[in-house]
């Protein structure tokens, strides 16, 4: 007597299991006949197999955790320049991008963002290139050229009426940016001609202010440098040069919830400490997974777990978990050690002894692994 | 037995002078050590009551010998009182907070009771207060009048290194010391103190505790001439001026010259503490060696806290050089005969091995398996030689301990460094061998990382029951063939373990019974399956199929592609022309071939079944039976790898120099087309970046069509290729850059540009842009480079070996970092994950719990595996 489907469900679904494992069944048995026996056969072995699974109580998983990470460090390049999936972006890749992870720098060396697009935005190349030129920043460069008239003295811009068309800016808007940066007035010899003085009539100061009028954001969003779209499977995805999540998240036709930035402080900051978590997860599995490594997850997990556990990123090292540890002898052990015992005794500190490097320094066993278990013999 | 004490926790604090003088043994008063006799002066650096060092003596204080006593503190009176360098920061922070008439800390009650408040939950927490206290200080330091006394505060200056003027007064220590008594301790406990056991003025000192002769020993050189260690030096320095100082201040000397002395005085010993305070000369030794003194004893790697108290030495450990022997199991290790005699295991003597140690004992030291000590229950230990042997042999009683010497099947951990994961220390066991080297099986190279170009491992003889079982149980290869980074095996067969088993099993080899016993020698067996066939002249034949699947435990089924796979645009799976689909029923090889996907270490999908469905022991045994069967596989079918391997035939060379020649003309073509500005820019690149990265192109392909002219030459009788699609060793673009070319030379992913103004070499024009110019290598190693194009590969080269060099130092430090950051988690009972401040760091290991090296048992893979088995349908 076979099972109903109804059944089945059931029963799958009152198993201990993990999800996957519960998908797993239910597309195994859905299709064919089982009969009660079966089930249960299948189930206990299932069952027990998930248990064997289980990690034992008392393993040391923090020192696994940090050796599988810091194992395959050893095989990873060092080429720090590498284009990873736009040819036109340059991202850091391998040991340094690990290493910046774990460090948890504020802003990494070369920040990017990986911008979805809403609806019919992501399918429609036009539409996706507006909303790249409406985020990427704008300087004068983009619209026209610029030169200097040294027999007038002042700064000559001549913009290109077809390219200020397509990135949908005014002259009128132009001159009123410069004007406002550059607190001088702005000259209009004809309708595509800027033309801006130096106060003083130096060659010097005309040079400057060319630099200074290159280096001016017109539209877009100041810090996003470049914007390159790519077609991924059947939609278009923006990459960008720089990274200022929380104001390219407000852009029209840019899906918030898939947009992503490489810059982990910036995520912490705009979406929050759990979020900062994930990212720090996929930042570090896929740099290890781009060198051909496989480390599992969990290791990665934890790693995240304990850089974000007080709320706020947390170095790896001397100025975030090391340099905070509640035991001065670990703390003194690891960098930095006169300082941490001078301060340990102003503040008459007390070093309970929990951890592993503490133990060792005393020279007794450490609290951990087998080292946990206490076992007295019955006499 | 009883258990042993554990030390509960470790307070750390300031010590007051009284406290420093109640601790003293002895007051020291005159800076000689020694007298004409060689013997320590009393009250002088050496005193005997400090602690002895030398041999014979025995301490004044505790009566114990050198080793036993410890050393004991004694202390010097300073005539004036001196800043602790240490705390130069504290004081001056504490100083500009403070009230200088009333000493107060400048806060209204109100406010210290809040901070107070905040310091004390931060505490609760596990937080550090460092912020707290630092904005004390800061608002403590703004009021121009006290608010308790009213009276006017002063600017206080910092001059480094110590000096604290305030209205163009310095302040004297005494001073210093004045102000900060009168503290009261409610405020001390405001600025982060705590009063109890750190009070402010404790950070001048009035007392200065000289340490034990034992961490400070004076060593006899040959010529019978004592040298101080840096730190009675420096003792010496300090006794000397504190002597001047008290003289010229009792006759009554210039002021002047009493401050010039306070002054030397606080150079001395703050030379004395830490001798790289900046602004302070360092203290130096009269050959001009700044001295070592405290705070250079505790840094650094070779410092007391990472290099002795975290680095501890050892007995019971060898070390040697490696090598390997496939007849061993990977459960093994070779030991040298000569380690094994000096390296022990205790035995504790009762009623049933009484009989067995015996005879032990009565080897003696010199014949294995002998004994080199005996320990009687009085603790007394007898050194075993061949003249005592028989007499303790006879003597010994239940109870005794002796020291046996290593032998076959005692347990040992082996290590080799970097110790960069936990598979760098196994557990093994020990066979006693001839020669001087360790011996392991090639199959646990991979864990160790070890290669036998002259390694070295270290070998750990566990010393207690409790330590045996551990390794046994935890440790022992076999246990750590998966690895926990990814739950996949991480021992498996490396180079002529594949070789020997691609050999083998590849196509329809057939060997005949000689070649079969052979094949089998080292493995247990009983019988040979039927012979699969008759040869023309009517003997049976086996296949190496065949011959290969007696090392597969029964009941493995599996199939999956070999390493070998030529990536079909459709895979035929079973139907595989090439023999490269692997299907296995019932531990039958049925079609395919072993190789690097089958047994290889890291991707060996063989072993990985066989260890998740049989278990480690099975694991361990096929594991041993695969590699001496895969060692008779290579010896058999005899393979060798020379210069000749690597000839093609002249039309092979003439196609290769056509392709060369058309690239280096398209690149020409390139060239001339960017001279002409007819080049099109790729988007987002410039002229330039575009012409290099065509030119790459060209270049990169033309090496790849060179490499697949001379694929087409180098077949399967090559040794290079059998090695390079086996996966034992190398690839096709290793063997093609040796018979083939070499290939485009490349710094930071880009053609060679460096070297002079507008040109790489003098041999070429200025702003030569060919091929030649810059890098590429047309040559085939085999055919010999040109000067120009040696010197490219070397400049490519060497981008290597910097590369390696800096990666290694990095990647160290980031694990040292990883480790000491996680070190301390483990899973608890309750399945949560804390660090020692309590903090839960993850509610479920891992989100469910799993341990990644087991994980397998956990995935959906395994579950289908489970309903194919149950309800009895074929495996896919
Ligand atoms: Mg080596
Ligand atoms: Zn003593
Ligand atoms: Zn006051
Ligand atoms: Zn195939």
């Amino acid at each position: 007597m076979s099972l109903s489907h109804k059944d089945l469900l059931k029963r799958i679904d009152e198993l201990p299991l993990l999800q996957n494992m519960k998908d797993a069944l239910h597309d195994d048995l859905a299709e064919v006949e089982v009969t009660d026996e079966e089930f249960e056969a299948i189930a206990r072995q299932v069952v027990e197999d998930f248990d064997r699974a289980q990690v034992v109580p008392c393993e040391a998983v923090g020192v696994v955790a940090a050796q599988s990470i810091g194992e395959p460090g050893t095989q990873m390049t060092m080429r720090t320049f590498h284009y990873a999936g736009v040819a036109e972006i340059n991202v850091t890749l391998g040991l340094p991008r690990l290493i910046e992870i774990v460090d948890a720098r504020k802003i990494p060396s070369t920040p990017t963002m990986t911008v979805r697009l809403d609806g019919e935005y992501a399918r429609d190349r036009d539409l996706a290139r507006e909303v790249a030129w409406s985020i990427e920043s704008i300087n004068i460069l983009h619209l026209g050229s610029i030169a200097t008239d040294l027999a007038e003295m002042n700064v000559l811009i001549e913009l290109n009426e077809e390219v200020m068309a397509q990135r949908k800016i005014s002259v009128e808007e132009v001159a009123e940016r410069l004007s406002d940066v550059t607190k001088l007035a702005v000259g209009r010899p004809d309708d595509y001609t800027l033309t801006l003085t130096p106060k003083e009539p130096s060659y010097r100061d005309l040079l400057q202010l060319v630099e200074k009028i290159k280096n001016i954001s017109l539209k877009g969003v100041e810090g996003i440098k470049r914007v390159v779209i790519r077609k991924e499977g059947d939609e278009y995805v923006l990459y960008t040069v720089g990274s200022v999540l929380k104001e390219v998240i407000e852009f029209e036709g840019v899906d918030p919830a898939r947009t992503k930035t490489n810059n982990i402080t910036e995520i912490a900051e705009v979406l929050g400490i759990e979020a900062a978590r994930n990212s720090i997860i996929n930042e570090a599995n896929d740099t290890l997974r781009e060198q051909g490594l496989t480390v599992d997850v969990r290791h990665i997990m934890l790693v995240a777990d304990m850089m974000t556990c007080d709320g706020e990123i947390k170095q790896i090292g001397r100025h975030g978990i090391s340099g905070e540890k509640v035991s001065v002898l670990a703390r003194a052990a690891f960098e930095v050690t006169v300082s941490h015992i001078l301060d340990a005794a102003i503040r008459g500190d007390v070093d309970y002894l929990k951890g592993v490097t503490e133990n060792v320094i005393v020279g007794q066993p450490i609290k951990l692994g087998t080292g946990h278990v206490q076992l007295v013999a019955k006499r | 037995m009883t258990v042993p004490k554990r030390i509960g926790k470790i307070s750390f604090g300031l010590i007051s002078p009284q406290e420093f003088r109640r601790m003293s043994v002895v007051k020291i008063i005159t800076a000689d050590t020694y007298d004409d006799d060689g013997f320590p002066i009393e009250m002088g650096l050496m005193d005997p009551r400090l602690g002895v060092i030398d041999p014979g003596l025995r301490c004044r204080t505790c009566g114990g010998r050198p080793g036993e006593c410890p050393g004991h503190f004694g202390h010097i009176d300073l005539i004036a009182p001196v800043i602790h360098v240490g705390f130069a920061k504290l004081i001056r922070k504490a100083l500009r907070a403070i009230c200088r008439e009333c000493s107060r800390l400048m806060l209204l009650e109100n406010d210290k009771r809040m901070y107070l408040e905040q310091i004390k939950t931060l505490i609760e927490l596990g937080q550090p207060i460092d912020d707290v206290v630092n904005k004390v200080f800061s608002e403590a330091r703004k009021p121009k009048k006290c608010p308790y006394c009213g009276a006017s505060q002063k600017d206080i200056k910092f001059e480094r290194p110590l000096s604290y003027i305030e209205d163009g007064h310095k302040l004297t220590p005494s001073d210093i010391r004045d102000r900060f008594e009168k503290i009261p301790d409610d405020d001390v406990k405001v600025m982060g103190m705590n009063p109890d056991s750190a009070r402010p003025e404790w950070t001048i000192l009035m007392v200065l505790p000289v340490p034990p002769v034992t961490m400070r020993p004076s060593i006899t050189l040959e010529s019978g001439q004592r040298s101080e260690d840096d730190l009675t030096h420096k003792l010496v320095d300090i006794i000397r001026i504190n002597q001047r100082f008290q003289e010229n201040r009792e006759a009554g000397a210039p002021q002047l010259i009493i401050e010039d002395l306070w002054e030397l005085l606080q150079y001395h010993i703050t030379t004395f503490l830490d001798n790289t305070v900046s602004g302070v000369p360092p203290a130096r030794h009269r050959s001009g060696r700044p001295l070592k003194t405290l705070s250079q004893r505790l840094k650094g790697k070779e410092g007391r806290f990472r290099g002795s108290l975290s680095g501890k030495r050892v007995n019971f450990s060898a070390r040697t050089v490696i090598s390997p022997d496939p007849n061993l199991s990977i459960n093994e290790v070779g030991v040298p005969m000569e380690i094994a005699m000096e390296l022990s295991v205790p035995l504790v003597v009762n009623s049933r091995n009484m009989d067995a140690l015996r005879n032990f004992v009565r080897h003696g030291s010199e014949a294995h398996p002998g004994v080199n000590y005996v320990t009687r229950s009085d603790g007394r230990r007898v050194k075993i030689t061949s003249r005592n042997c028989e007499e303790v042999a006879d003597m010994l009683e239940i109870g005794w301990k002796i020291d046996r010497q290593l032998m076959d099947g005692d347990i040992v951990l082996f290590n080799r460094q970097p110790s960069l994961h936990r598979m760098s220390i196994m557990a093994h066991k020990v066979v006693v061998m001839p020669y001087k080297t360790f011996r392991l099986n090639p199959a646990v190279c991979p864990p160790y990382n070890a290669d036998f170009d002259g390694d070295e491992m270290n070998l750990h003889v566990p010393q207690t029951e409790e330590a045996r079982a551990e390794a046994q149980i935890l440790m022992r290869v076999q246990e750590n063939i998966l690895s926990p980074r990814f739950g996949g095996p991480i021992i498996g067969g490396i180079h002529d373990y594949v070789t020997g088993s691609f050999l083998l099993t590849h196509g329809e080899r057939r060997v005949n019974r000689r070649e079969v016993m052979e094949l089998l020698k080292k493995l247990p067996v009983s019988d040979l399956p039927p012979p699969k066939g008759v040869d023309e002249e009517g003997r049976p034949y086996w296949t190496g199929k065949q011959v290969f699947s007696h090392v597969i435990p029964e009941g493995i089924n599996l199939s999956f592609r070999a390493d070998f796979c030529m990536n079909c645009d459709q895979c035929k799976e079973e139907e595989c022309e090439h023999d490269a689909y692997v299907v296995i029923r019932d531990g039958e090889l049925l079609k395919g071939t072993i190789d690097a996907a089958a047994i290889g270490a890291f991707k060996g999908k063989l072993t990985d079944r066989v260890i998740k469905e049989l278990g480690p022991s099975v694991a361990a045994e096929f594991m041993d039976s695969m590699t001496r069967m895969a060692i008779r596989g290579i010896m058999l079918a005899g393979f060798s790898f020379g210069i000749d391997d690597e000839d093609i035939p002249r039309e092979a060379d003439n196609q290769i120099q056509d392709v060369v020649k058309t690239a280096r003309e398209d690149v020409q073509k390139l060239i001339e087309a960017y001279d002409a500005g007819e080049l099109e820019p790729l988007p987002g690149r410039t002229l330039d970046e575009t012409l290099e990265m065509r030119i790459m192109q060209t270049l990169g392909k033309a090496r790849d069509n060179t490499g697949s002219i001379a694929g087409r030459y180098l077949g399967l009788d090559n040794s290079g290729v059998v090695m390079a699609v086996s996966g034992a060793r190398g690839s096709m673009l290793n063997l093609t850059q040796m018979a083939a070319c070499v290939g485009q030379q490349s710094v930071r992913g880009e053609r060679i540009h460096r070297g002079y103004e507008g040109r790489t070499l003098p041999h070429f024009r200025n702003g030569d842009l060919s091929s030649e110019a810059h890098g590429f290598v047309q040559s085939s190693y085999k055919h010999g480079l040109s000067p120009t194009e040696f010197f490219f590969h070397a400049v490519g080269g060497r981008e290597g070996l910097v590369d390696t060099a800096i990666r290694t130092s990095q990647s160290g430090y980031l694990q040292r970092r990883l480790i000491n950051a996680l070190q301390d988690l483990e899973v608890n009972y309750d399945g949560t994950v804390k660090e020692t401040r309590g903090i839960i760091v993850q509610f479920k290991y891992g989100e469910d719990g799993v341990d990644a090296s087991r994980r397998d048992y956990a995935g959906p893979e395994n579950v289908h595996r489970i309903v194919q088995k149950v309800l009895g349908k074929e495996s896919s």
